[in-house]
């Protein structure tokens, strides 16, 4: 059951629905009421988020890349790949599959955009194999239009000694999931999944995550800020399966969201599902407003509240951001954040 | 005495009639459902520092907080003027901008902001809503320098998130550097010497004694005689039950320390 599937035969059942747990807030059933036709062909835009950092680049233009529905990516040496989803199309549909390998030894860089126009139904299955001894970092910026539906659903599955760097950063959509699961052996591998989101208007973005840790002494580390304002809808699912024998794991998840309007809302659902008797799991997840006592400290040191404030929510996201280690990929990103808040004010 | 701009000479009967810098008449205020300040009356000239000692609870913090504009803090009566202008009427940052400064008893972390960027964008804030041209990178870098210096801050430091992870003095001594480098006009130390060793107090009050000038004022507020020492007060008041019961000159004090303050509190109640 999934939107992919849906597109695929044309029948709606298959939509996920909010009876179904994992989808309970982002539902798809009770909003499409008709798989669309197929979105025409797209020439892209130059560019996107990314260009200035160089490196490959494949781009999806309405579901297609180079006139086919899927595209497949081996990195070598030390690579980086611009992986561009772009649309523009009104009430259509269009889904792309992208397959990437990062074999032994090698340093994957990924900048991962979603750029969009008008009002669509996109579908994006993306995998990653990452070999032994590989690093791949994946650095994905959601801008997407409000009255888009984007589903983009991930599988990672990493090899012992493999170590796997992931940001999400999205302002949403009419309905968005973003979703990322990690086949996790331990044995030395390591996990980063952080996201931002900023939403606003009546934009929604769920970003879920699942971890299963396979095997010993693997290590994951989880961080998510969330900004919501008006009557946005943000949604955080963070699942880590620690399997019986993944003993010496160490998993941390934190979930920190701020909401900024009363008819703003955010759901969150962290689940640490552990089997195994020797590990090192926590989560942390809290959900409130801006700490009132350090705007007054702000406004009694010459700032007016606005600034203040603004200036206190962009700290609150920076720490996520600051956990970049791509000095270019960070400035975009921090740039990206300030004109998403500057909007949200 | 003082400096003559700030006073006006009645010749003719032999007064000398002080002007004000902070001006405060019969101020009543609560905080929720309580009443704190009951009837505080006070007057500071530019160019003195003014001591506020009293009993916990006596309405010390809420005085602060009531001339610098925190939320939850309601005057129910009463005023206070800065330089002659209601300053009750202004925001909070609208004051800091005036020129008026507080020195917290608990300075807040500030996670992710490093603390010369936030002072850095607070005294430009300062600058713009006095419509001056906001302060170049290069002179503001210099005036750190040199301020941390002074008062034996690390450098370094200040790229670190403002107060995170800070000791108590070290919290205080960056209050005392905020302060030198927003140069305000009218300064109000609450409690400034809880929680500092010797060494830290003595650090603290240089930086503040080098602040003294004909037209600045300073209510230092206090618990304890200690900081007068180090920081030597032109007039002492005694606030107990939200208001001024006794006045005096700095032996005031040193009887203070010596007998307490239990005949303030009947004298209140």
């Amino acid at each position: 059951m999934s939107l992919a599937t849906a597109l695929k035969t044309g029948d709606l059942a298959q939509l996920p629905s909010r009876r179904d747990e994992d989808w309970r807030w982002t539902d798809l059933r009770g909003l499409i009421r008709a798989i669309p036709s197929a979105s025409g062909p797209l020439t892209p835009t130059p560019g996107g988020p990314f260009a200035a950092l160089g490196g490959e680049e494949i781009v999806f233009a309405n579901g297609l890349s180079g006139g086919r529905e899927g595209a497949l990516f081996t990195a070598e040496g030390d690579a980086t790949l611009r992986l561009r989803f772009c649309s523009d199309a009104r009430g259509t549909r269009h889904a792309s599959t992208m397959v990437i390998n990062a074999p032994g030894g090698e340093r994957l860089t990924l900048l991962e955009s979603y750029e969009g126009r008008g009002d669509y139904l996109a579908d994006v299955d993306l995998s990653i194999e990452v070999e032994s001894g590989s690093h791949v970092t994946r650095i994905v910026l959601v801008d997407e239009p409000a009255e888009s539906v984007l589903v983009s659903t991930s599988h990672v599955r990493l090899q012992p000694g493999a170590s796997f760097d992931q940001i999400v950063l999205s302002s949403g959509g009419r309905r968005q999931r973003i979703e990322t699961r990690v086949a996790h052996p331990g044995q030395g591998a390591s996990v980063r999944l952080d996201s931002v989101y900023i939403l606003a208007d009546q934009r929604h973005a769920d970003l879920t995550t699942v971890v299963t840790h396979a095997g010993r002494d693997g290590t994951t580390s989880q961080l998510t800020k969330g900004v919501v304002r008006d009557q946005a809808r943000g949604v955080f699912q963070g699942r880590i399966v620690v399997e019986k024998g993944a003993d010496g794991t160490e998993a941390r998840m934190g979930h920190h969201a701020l909401i900024l309007s009363d008819r703003a809302e955010v759901d969150a659902k962290p689940e640490l599902l552990i089997f195994a008797d020797d590990v090192q799991c926590a989560h942390g997840n809290t959900i409130g407003a801006l700490d009132e006592a350090a705007i007054f400290y702000a406004r009694q040191r010459g700032m007016p509240e606005s600034v203040a404030r603004a200036m206190l929510t962009e700290a609150f996201v920076g720490e996520v951001v600051d956990r970049i280690e791509h000095e270019g990929a960070r400035d975009i990103a921090r740039a990206w954040v300030s004109a998403q808040l500057g909007t949200a004010k | 005495m003082g400096p003559r701009d700030s006073r006006e000479d009645d010749g003719e009967f032999g007064i000398i009639r002080v002007k004000s810098m902070l001006s405060i008449t019969n101020l009543h205020a609560t905080v929720g459902e309580k009443q704190i300040l009951n009837g505080l009356t006070l007057e500071v000239p530019a160019g003195e520092v003014h001591a506020i000692m009293g009993p916990n609870g006596a309405g010390k913090s809420t005085l602060s907080y009531v001339l610098t504009g925190r939320p939850g803090y309601t005057v129910t009566e009463g005023s206070a003027t800065l330089n002659g202008e209601d300053l009750l009427a202004l925001e909070a940052n609208e004051r800091a901008a005036k020129g008026v400064f507080l020195s917290f008893q608990y300075p807040l972390e500030i996670p992710g902001v490093p603390a010369l960027t936030f002072i850095r964008t607070a005294l430009n804030a300062q600058r713009k809503a006095r419509g001056e041209a906001e302060i170049a990178a290069p002179a503001f870098l210099k005036k750190a320098r040199e301020t941390a210096a002074a008062l034996k801050i690390d450098f370094e430091m200040l790229k670190r998130a403002l107060n995170v992870g800070f000791s108590g003095g070290e919290k205080k001594r960056m209050e005392i550097f905020q302060m030198a480098m927003l140069e305000p006009r009218f300064l109000i130390l609450d409690e400034t010497d809880s929680g500092l060793d010797i060494d830290a107090l003595r650090i603290v009050s240089e930086g503040v004694n080098a602040m003294r000038s004909p037209d600045r004022g300073m209510l230092v507020i206090t618990h304890y005689q200690r900081l007068l020492d180090y920081i030597k007060p032109d007039r002492v008041h005694v606030l107990s039950a939200g208001r001024i019961v006794a006045s005096g000159g700095p032996e005031l004090a040193l009887q203070l320390e010596a007998e307490g303050y239990d005949k303030y509190a009947q004298v209140a109640a």
